[in-house]
């Protein structure tokens, strides 16, 4: 076996056990954040708004765990153009459902309020 | 210590993989760019079912069709099949021999059929209980969204069959590869798709 062959395996070491690392923390760290939110509505008895605050919440951490660990989206190594592509997605579908949102439940305040939660 | 480059988001195949690691960086990000159109398709269903949250047109509504228990196994599901699709990669990546490899998809895919078979159970459930499509607002902004999410996991595991049958007849070739490293990414994104759903729909249904 040459020196680079070597070296490149020890690479491929330390990198399999990373790679395999984030798998199972993605894992440990998705159940506790699925586990949590559905304790609190099955059992937690918390008035209903701040429920919906805490599900939003878990359910955004769950979001950035599945990126970081099963897709592997970290800011520092990746090709740019992907992550530009990824940020772009994001901001119009931000315009778009946050602007859908604003306009249709302005529109129920001023013609239909009975549709306001 | 500097880790092999990245050429793509997601589990690159690395120097062992050469042919299919170049050829995954192109058809990775062609893929990113249908998964990210895909996203907007769904976030906008998101955004029409909040619209439609309070138009039950007195029909039934989240607090009588849906069930937590059921919620729950499907979560289950999913975020498990998602770990070992993770497993699977990870076997490709490292060569651990393709019987692994085709054990961990072959789980993944049991794992997603079984979901499939719980949300079809549900939907046929609530459909017995006055829940179809055309009662409500609520109730067609529901099957736009829940179903189609339901249909990309089958495409998924049909898919799957199809890189499984491939990978006996071809081998592990650079196509089967990159084919799986895509259907990987694919699976990742529907389980994310699914946390949004079982939070929004299911959790915020029956709070």
């Amino acid at each position: 076996m040459s020196d680079s062959q070597r070296q490149s395996d020890t690479i491929d070491e330390n990198e399999r056990r990373h790679e395999l690392g984030s798998y199972l923390w993605g894992y440990g760290l998705a159940l506790a954040l699925t586990l949590v939110p559905f304790a609190l509505v099955a059992w937690s008895g918390w008035p209903r708004v701040t429920l919906l605050w805490a599900i939003g919440g878990f359910a955004l951490v769950q979001f950035v765990v599945h990126f970081r660990f099963f897709l592997h989206i970290s800011l520092a190594r990746q090709k740019r153009e992907d992550l530009h592509l990824i940020l772009f997605s994001t901001l119009i579908l931000i315009l778009m459902a946050g602007g859908t949102l604003w306009i249709i439940f302005n529109l129920y305040g001023r013609m239909m309020p009975a549709m306001l939660p | 210590m500097t880790a092999t480059p990245s050429r793509h988001p997601g589990l690159n195949l690395g120097r062992a993989h050469q042919e299919a690691h170049d050829a995954c960086e192109v058809l990775v990000f062609g893929f990113w760019v249908f998964m990210m159109s895909d996203l907007i398709v769904f976030g906008l269903l998101f955004a029409n079912y909040v619209t439609q949250l309070d138009a039950l047109a007195g029909g039934p509504g989240p607090g009588e069709l849906f069930t937590m228990k059921s919620a729950f196994i499907e979560t289950l599901l999913l975020l498990t099949s998602s770990f070992t699709y993770g497993l699977a990669s990870y076997c490709l990546k490292y060569r651990h021999g393709r019987g692994w490899l085709t054990a961990w998809l072959g789980v993944t895919l049991l794992l997603g059929l079984a979901f499939i078979g719980f949300e079809l159970h549900d939907f046929h459930k609530m459909a017995g209980e006055g829940g179809v499509p055309s009662r409500s607002g609520f109730l067609s902004a529901f099957f736009a969204l829940v179903p189609l999410h339901g249909l990309h996991v089958a495409s998924a595991c049909l898919w799957m069959v199809v890189l499984m049958v491939q990978m006996c007849v071809h081998g592990l070739d650079t196509g089967v590869k990159t084919g799986l490293v895509r259907l990987g990414l694919l699976w990742h994104f529907l389980d994310i798709v699914w946390v949004g759903i079982f939070s929004l729909v299911y959790l915020g249904g029956l709070a």
